[in-house]
């Protein structure tokens, strides 16, 4: 700070403050305390808000899975009832099916079909704002009407989901009301909705490819597979593989799909780990079971999150 | 962006009578793709609210409504307090953005540029936050708000059940601190030795040069009330206070399929409008942040 004033035509109050003689210890002191009171001041709105709705629920989370607990009374130790009623609780093991079957088909659906449009989008070279526009609009309608909206495709009577199989003479599907095709209905639903925003990151990863690698692979007599593979696929597995991360993190908490269009039917066949934890706290009022469960999905969804950080710290070294 | 970068496929080849029908047998392909898949769901939820209620449940479905009804966007309008929740819904999402703006700036400045004593120990435990998936945590959360500690309030069917968590926003403030880290620290010193105090360089060196960023966390901070469905199903359970989202929800059981449909019609104009004045913004925002990390 001196250094810098004593460069500059500093104002006379300036100059006086910075006399040769440094003001006594006590004065310093006092300006410190000054500024960090005011730092703090700054701080202390959003220190709050991140005190009361996210580290201490944290905590609590961890706390109420270990007691038996109702709103408005004071709760009881528990030991670890609340996990072994949970675990025991036959929906347990059909949630957390359910929870990895979506994201595992989540990957598989959701993960291939945007890398591959975005590889087609990149060597498009005409209406490129339209595309983009377009492959983007489901993502900015709201998600419970998307829901509604498919819900209503899938209705087994008028819904245009079987009226296009009618259409092209092919074998109608029970959708949203067959066991075993409930889920895929709705991890079709969650693509559809949520593809804009992957096809977009995956078209600026596609741009930053330096044309020349393609220059190169071509006069080294590579064919069109084989620059995908040797050049696009290593050029980009940095975002793939933070997209991924970043999408298994997101279906293993879905909720709003299987609430809005199957309300965990039929028969548990959608029920999923966030769905049971809202049942837990609102049908069952079982807090202390919500928590054991919220804690459960915690630490494995810890895991990805502890993985995806890592990973976007060494590309920002990179 | 420019279309001389070379891409995939080359050049030359484009060039070639052969390639050049490829290209734009694919073009095409991908049009008519396209338009499938993502326009014609809203087309067809545009047009289904103005068919007959007869007409929406015909089977096989006609393409375009015999007759032009407005009755469903009016009935949705009417009997679905449609312009109360809109109401709520703006409120929610108005507030959370105030409140964001306000608290995240003012702490990301505080990180950023006055140096607090255990600064990167707070910011340890902001960026911590984003290790723990939010939904996860919304039970806890619900318990915190029904019942503040020391305050003993409640928060629940509050607005400020949806402002006050919204601030809790690790992205957004890590966004505008590592904004701020970029500005030169000369330009907000020389404003000092002129006698402006830390409020008056946030307010009139620091947020005129941040306008970028300040825009990309008020898209981020208003989509994301307007799109969010659980928080708010769980703070509102007074009917008269639900936004929009949770408002649908809970009337779709009982109410005519194509009055459902125009007031789901009518809940996504105002992002969708959103997305549409500021679509270079977004789709920049979005391209960029990712690949920067």
């Amino acid at each position: 700070m001196t250094k810098t004033a004593a460069r500059r035509p500093a104002p006379a109050a300036v100059v006086v403050r910075q006399s040769p003689a440094p003001p006594p210890a006590g004065d310093r002191r006092r300006r410190r305390l000054l500024d960090q009171a005011r730092a703090y001041g700054f701080l202390l709105g959003g220190l709050i808000c991140f005190a009361l709705f996210s580290w201490y629920p944290a905590i609590r989370a961890v706390v109420i899975s270990f007691q038996k607990y109702t709103p408005g009374s004071s709760a009881e130790w528990a030991g670890t009832a609340n996990f072994t009623r949970v675990l025991h609780d036959p929906e347990f093991s059909a949630a957390w099916r359910n929870t990895l079957t979506f994201t595992l088909l989540a990957l598989l659906i959701g993960f291939a079909i945007p890398f591959v449009l975005a590889l087609v989008l990149n060597e498009l070279r005409h209406a490129k704002a339209f595309f983009r526009v377009v492959v983007y609009l489901p993502v900015m309608i709201p998600p419970v009407v998307s829901a509604l909206l498919w819900k209503w495709f899938y209705d087994p009577g008028a819904g245009l989901a079987n009226e296009t199989l009618r259409f092209l003479h092919l074998p109608t599907s029970n959708w949203t009301n067959g066991t075993g095709t409930a889920l895929v209905s709705l991890v079709i639903v969650a693509t559809w909705a949520n593809m804009g925003g992957t096809v977009l990151i995956y078209l600026a990863a596609l741009q930053s490819i330096p044309g020349e690698l393609y220059e190169a692979a071509e006069l080294d007599g590579a064919d069109l597979l084989q620059r995908i593979r040797h050049v696009t696929i290593p050029q980009t597995r940095f975002v793939i593989l933070m997209l991924m991360l970043l999408q298994i993190i997101a279906t293993m908490q879905v909720f709003t799909e299987p609430f809005v269009i199957t309300g965990g039917g039929p028969e548990n066949a959608t029920v999923t780990v966030l769905y049971l934890i809202y049942k837990y706290a609102f049908l069952y009022d079982d807090f202390g079971g919500a928590c054991a469960l919220s804690v459960m999905l915690l630490v494995l969804l810890g895991v990805f999150s502890a993985g995806y950080l890592r990973l976007t710290r060494s590309g920002e070294d990179g | 962006m420019s279309s001389a970068t070379r891409t995939l496929i080359s050049p030359a080849t484009l060039a070639r009578p052969r390639g050049r029908a490829v290209y734009w047998s694919v073009f095409t392909g991908v049009v008519v793709l396209f338009t499938l898949a993502f326009l014609f769901p809203v087309y067809w939820m545009v047009t289904g609210a103005m068919k007959s209620p007869d007409e929406v449940a015909r089977t096989p479905p006609t393409l375009v409504p015999e007759h032009w009804h407005l009755s469903g966007y009016t009935d949705a309008w009417d009997l679905m307090q449609l312009p109360e929740h809109l109401w709520n819904t703006v409120v929610q999402a108005a507030g959370a953005w105030a409140f964001q703006l306000v608290f995240c700036t003012a702490a990301a400045y505080a990180l950023s540029k006055l140096r607090p004593a255990f600064g990167k120990v707070i910011l340890g435990g902001i960026l911590a936050t984003l290790m723990v998936p939010a939904q996860a945590l919304v039970v806890p959360k619900y318990l915190t708000a029904a019942d503040l500690p020391f305050l003993h309030t409640s928060l629940l069917n509050d607005p400020l059940g949806i402002w006050l968590p919204a601030v809790a926003n690790a992205f957004n403030l890590y966004l505008l601190k590592r904004f701020f880290d970029q500005l030169p620290r000369d330009v907000l010193e020389a404003a000092e030795i002129d006698g402006a105090g830390k409020l008056r360089v946030l307010w009139s060196v620091v947020l005129p040069m941040s306008r970028p960023v300040l825009g990309v966390v008020s898209i981020f901070a208003l989509v994301a009330v307007w799109q969010d469905f659980l928080w708010p199903l769980m703070v509102f359970s007074d009917t008269d206070k639900q936004p929009i989202s949770v408002a649908l929800v809970q009337l779709s059981q009982n109410i005519q399929l194509t009055v459902l449909i125009a007031a789901m019609v009518i809940a996504s104009i105002p992002m969708v409008a959103l997305f549409l004045v500021f679509q270079r913004h977004i789709i920049a925002g979005i391209s960029a942040g990712s690949t920067k990390g």
